[in-house]
């Protein structure tokens, strides 16, 4: 059951991509859609039915060199089989969703066939994502890493005609690049210590890893300490974090249905898989968890003051989706790895409804994605709106306070909020406060992009307006099973992921060290913690109305009162610019430098002489020294005699 | 003498029993009329011959006091150096029926040189070192100057031999002085001498002349002078003789002498090879770019190969043997493949040398010329084919022995000597149309470059278990 569901999207992807010359467009696609949903249904009842120990389930011996050894073994345990659910049941929702919207794209011509290409991609990243989740050696979960980003750069990059999706992938791409070369040095580096690649072996000498050192670039490090931060860059810039996030606003180039699944629900929380998934090794890093609780709670803070101020629908998303990674590796930083995968979990649901209701916003609008250009929208396409309302609602955290009734969000966000309380620390303060901030600024840019696009007065193109209308039911059926998701994953799923039962839940597949209380920590603390999340949403809430409901010129005058902070904001605090100068200016001149000189002077300069005057030279030489003469020939000897002789006498005997 | 002796170095005594039986048989019947059979014979007796070293042979023994030795080394040289030769003697026949060469002594000539090899391999004292060599070089003096109708062939054998003798010289001057600071000639009692103190520099001395004559016969620079002119002078069959068989003798004399007798300095040694194996494979790899005639531009080719075997050598260690003893095997059935094809290599009935008329040789002969490229990939050491191996091996010895620079040289001058070779390809498959060859190939000439070819490929697979072999050879001249 289990290769069923991780082969049958492959399938489902070679099938599409290249038979539907064979079977027809339809039929192609609608294949690839059935199997991601038989995939989805085997997934919910491997979920369900999993109660048992870590199980591996052999697929094939894969490579034996050397010392290396490593098969191809689905490991199936609590983390695998969320990330199940999670990958397959967005996916075949998404798959659904795309025949609706892919339907009559405007960046296509008459004729092209371009659905079963979107099809075949969109199953072969669900096949190279599962095949990261349900990986049991760092081989694996790296093929599968760069599979997903392999996917993730074809459909970014799927408008192959605007040169803005061209660039946008090989952004993706390359920083990404960043993050796997940490990734991969993380790997090697315990292939060095361990001898062994398997997470079993891996997980096994946490504890003895602790006591090792390494030297590497300058100075001394612990091996356990930098190995883990070296994944962790390998994450971060997977998932998106500060300094390696550059890419996912620009992602937003992809079709919807892609921002969906692979840049809100799938693909960019492999990061916080990852970290989950190495809790053995983790747990004995402090100093890591550290920087991943800071890392990501100044992420979920500054992408939340960015989402303030954009005026594109799908990079308010974006950045939302970045800040809510943050929350995540934040409560993976102070220990609370189910608070993260419970965030992950539910997150899931709600941001890629978002996505998809975007989607459908963008589709009734024409391909319009400026919110200024929106409004009043909400009786043209009112399932659209009820859809986004209830992610709203979910990603702002609206429950009721201090019991377990609410949206998703409420649930999970308010988790990861008191475990960083509940941590006691330094760092765990720090993200307390950032992210307390980051709720309020959630609420006011969520529900601004509610004011915007659904109430007000309708602006820009009229003719835009007039034609609005609500997307097909391939479109608005996945926002419906999403937004049953939205509302009640949080409620039901609570007690297993953060409640008493989470032990039990997650058995062996999160490992926490003795010291580690911050979940019991998190069932007992102040009142004013548990609500201090709510707080913050209401107050954001209340905002967003009095600026966009009430007052609707405010927010202009405050942005010309404040106007350094707002172009600060607006211009994402100039990542890209600072990135253009030092990276990309500076590795153009240093590229410049080499080809100039290095290459042009030197290479082809040397190679000219070398190949085209000296090697010649010298076999004229010794064309002519081969003169046919025998006395020049035992001359020859001689002098070779000669030679070696002096040598020897010059030299002395050793 | 007892009759164990006369076991251990039973191979020899047959073939020259068989060789002065075949010769005064010869000379007092057909005399020429009988040569195709000869050579079908000849070639039969040294593949038997090859064959029961290889089933038979087994263990270290000496004889005669320690002058002759018998053990997997030399058993591994004879095997290469008897099955090549009959290959070779086969591949003439066609040749020297179509230039009127086609006489009885050729083969007899040939089966003493190899006699004369033979013994070399087998040496264990400089005298039976040096005799050997003389009797290996006085029959190569001979076919070399085989067409002797040929004002070429004679200047090639007559430098040959005037060169060959000075050589000779050299190397006698070696032994006497090696005896005179030594006092012994046998190659166990020279390392026991060297052994008890500090090496006298007239023993190094010794030493230089004594390689420096070695040299000579494995075609190192520089003492390389005479093998451009001898092969493309001599006749085609015996420049494929002098590339093959000869080599592999006098490169297995030179490693047994320097480990046996010189196992105790090889410091100083190996920068004598070092730096004959650094001028061969430049000047071999230089020089051969000058070159249009196919047998000139083999005679640097295989300077250079000797050269890429010498690295191995100055490595000085097991890995080095082991590398060299790969590298000469590869190198034999590389050169075995194109001298059968070089051997083809005719227009109207007239043998044509120049590799101008290689020109788009692929639209004539597809198979022939694709066979040939895979042989000239190897040749210039381009994985996958064998021919990289036996350069990686050499190459990964002279490194894990510290010596990476001598690595480096490698390397630089493989580059360089790609060149003729990938000349050779490209006038094959993208040259001008000019006159075409028309030379019918034997079947046994056709069947040697196809399986050479393929050889070159398969291979890659596990080298036959060369490596293994050449291990447990390499391993028996360290203890």
């Amino acid at each position: 059951m289990e290769q069923l569901v991780l082969f049958l999207p492959l399938i489902g992807s070679i099938i599409c991509g290249f038979g539907y010359k064979y079977v027809g467009e339809f039929a192609a696609t609608a294949f690839a859609t059935g199997l991601l949903f038989i995939a989805a249904i085997l997934s919910w009842v491997i979920f369900i039915n999993f109660h048992g120990p870590t199980e591996q389930i052999y697929i094939m011996r894969w490579i034996e060199s050397g010392e290396l050894s490593s098969f191809w073994a689905i490991r199936l345990d609590r983390l695998t089989s969320i990330m199940l659910i999670v990958v397959t049941t967005v996916s075949a929702l998404v798959h659904f969703y795309s025949f609706g919207y892919m339907s009559d794209d405007p960046n296509w011509k008459d004729g092209e066939s371009y659905k079963p290409r979107f099809f075949a991609y969109l199953s072969f990243f669900t096949f190279a994502m599962l095949m990261l989740v349900t990986s049991d050696n760092l081989l694996q979960m790296f093929f599968g890493w760069e599979g997903v980003g392999v996917a993730s750069y074809l459909l970014i990059g799927f408008y192959w005609r605007k040169s803005s999706a061209n660039s946008a992938a090989m952004k993706a791409f390359i920083v990404n690049r960043v993050g796997d070369f940490g990734f991969a040095l993380g790997i090697f580096g315990l292939f060095y210590f361990t001898g062994s690649i398997n997470f079993n072996d891996i997980f096994a000498a946490g504890p003895s890893l602790k006591s090792e050192n390494i030297e590497f670039l300058w100075m001394e490090w612990s091996a356990i300490e930098l190995l883990t931060f070296l994944l962790f860059i390998g994450a971060m810039g997977k998932s998106a974090q500060l300094f390696l996030h550059t890419w996912l606003p620009d992602a937003m180039e992809g079709p919807t249905p892609v921002s969906a699944l692979i840049h809100a629900a799938t693909m960019v929380t492999a990061g916080v898989f990852l970290v989950c998934r190495m809790s053995p090794l983790f747990e004995y890093a402090p100093n890591t968890l550290a920087f991943v609780t800071v890392i990501g709670a100044t992420s979920a803070f500054i992408a939340a003051t960015i989402g303030l101020v954009q005026n594109d629908i799908k990079r308010v998303i974006a950045y939302s989706t970045m800040s809510q990674l943050g929350y995540m590796f934040a409560a993976a930083g102070v220990g609370a790895y189910q608070a993260a995968m419970f965030h992950l979990f539910t997150h899931a649901f709600f941001k890629a409804m978002l996505f998809l209701g975007a989607g459908s916003v963008i589709h009734a609008m024409h391909h319009e994605q400026d919110m200024r250009n929106y409004g009043a929208l909400r009786k043209k396409i009112p399932y659209t709106f009820v859809a986004m309302l209830i992610g709203t609602l979910a990603i702002t955290g609206v429950g009721v306070p201090l019991t377990h009734i609410g949206f998703a969000g409420f649930l999970s966000k308010d988790a990861v909020i008191e475990s960083t309380y509940a941590a006691h620390s330094l760092v765990g303060s720090y993200a307390f406060w950032l992210l307390v901030g980051a709720a309020a600024m959630t609420s006011f840019y969520s529900w601004r992009l509610i004011f915007l696009t659904f109430y007000g007065s309708p602006r820009g193109d009229i003719e835009k307006h007039n034609h609005a209308h609500e997307s097909p039911f391939s479109m608005v059926i996945p926002l419906i099973v999403l937004a049953i998701g939205s509302i009640f994953s949080g409620m039901i799923w609570f007690e297993d992921f953060f409640g008493h039962h989470y032990n039990e839940f997650f058995g062996s597949s999160v490992y926490l060290s003795p010291e580690n209380h911050v979940i019991e920590h998190a069932h007992h603390l102040d009142n004013w913690v548990k609500l201090s999340p709510f707080l913050a949403m209401t107050f954001g809430l209340v905002l967003s109305w009095v600026f966009y409901i009430r007052y609707p010129s405010w927010p202009s005058r405050l942005a010309n009162t404040f106007q350094p902070l707002h172009s600060l904001l607006y211009n994402k605090y100039y990542f890209d610019e600072a990135y253009d100068f030092i990276f990309i200016k500076g590795s153009n001149a240093l590229g410049r430098v080499f080809w100039r000189i290095g290459d042009g002077w030197i290479i082809d300069g040397g190679l000219n002489g070398l190949a085209l005057r000296l090697i010649p030279y010298l076999t004229k030489l010794s064309g002519k020294m081969q003169s046919g003469f025998m006395y020049h020939y035992a001359f020859a000897m001689f002098i070779g005699l000669g030679v070696l002789l002096s040598w020897f006498v010059i030299k002395g005997v050793n | 003498m007892s009759s164990n002796a006369l076991t251990i170095i039973f191979s020899e005594i047959a073939l020259i029993v068989y060789v002065l039986g075949a010769l005064m048989y010869a000379v007092y019947t057909k005399k020429d009329e009988l040569t195709s059979k000869l050579i079908w014979l000849t070639s039969a007796v040294m593949v038997a011959l090859g064959g029961l070293i290889v089933f038979f042979g087994s263990g270290e023994s000496t004889a005669f006091n320690g002058a002759f030795i018998d053990d997997e080394f030399a058993r591994y040289g004879k095997v290469i150096i008897l099955w090549s030769s009959a290959i070779i003697l086969i591949l003439s026949r066609d040749y020297l029926t179509k230039n009127l060469l086609l006489k009885f002594e050729y083969p007899i000539l040939v089966a003493i040189s190899v006699v004369g090899m033979m013994m070399m391999v087998s040496a264990g004292d400089l005298l039976s070192l040096y005799m050997g060599i003389e009797l290996q070089a006085l029959s190569l003096y001979v076919i070399a100057a085989f067409n002797r109708d040929s004002v070429r062939s004679t200047e090639a054998g007559l430098k040959y031999f005037v060169l060959g003798a000075l050589s000779s010289g050299l190397l006698l001057y070696g032994v006497s002085l090696i005896y005179g600071f030594s006092g012994t000639t046998k190659f166990s009692d020279i390392a026991l001498a060297l052994g008890q103190g500090p090496t006298p520099l007239g023993l190094l001395v010794g030493l230089v002349f004594l390689i420096s004559g070695l040299a000579f016969k494995i075609s190192a620079a520089p003492f390389h002078m005479w093998t451009p002119d001898v092969y493309e002078g001599a006749p085609t069959p015996v420049t494929a003789f002098f590339a093959t068989a000869p080599k592999v003798a006098a490169m297995i004399l030179f490693t047994r002498i320097v480990f046996d007798a010189f196992g105790e300095i090889i410091t100083d040694w190996q920068q004598i090879v070092s730096f004959l194996a650094v001028a061969s494979m430049f000047l071999g790899s230089i020089a051969a770019i000058g070159q249009k005639d196919i047998k000139r531009l083999m005679a640097y080719s295989s300077i250079a190969h000797m050269g890429f075997a010498l690295v191995g050598l100055a490595s000085g260690s097991l890995a080095g043997i082991q590398s060299l003893l790969i590298y000469i095997a590869i190198y034999v059935v590389m050169n075995i493949g194109t001298f059968a094809f070089i051997l083809s290599m005719e227009r109207e009935g007239k043998s044509i040398n120049n590799i101008i008329a290689l020109n788009m040789y692929s639209k004539i002969e597809p198979l022939r010329a694709l066979a040939l490229m895979i042989l000239m990939f190897s040749l210039a050491g381009i994985p996958p084919m064998l021919g990289f191996f036996g350069k990686f091996y050499v190459l990964k010895a002279a490194v894990d022995a510290g010596m990476a620079w001598l690595a480096i040289m490698g390397v630089i001058a493989s580059v360089i000597g790609a060149f003729y070779y990938l000349r050779i390809i490209y006038l094959m498959y993208f040259g001008e149309e000019t006159e075409k060859l028309d030379g019918s190939m034997s079947t046994f000439g056709w069947m040697t470059l196809m399986v050479s070819a393929i050889v070159m490929i398969v291979g890659v697979v596990n080298l036959f278990g060369i490596e293994r072999i050449a291990l447990s050879a390499a391993s028996t001249l360290l203890n």
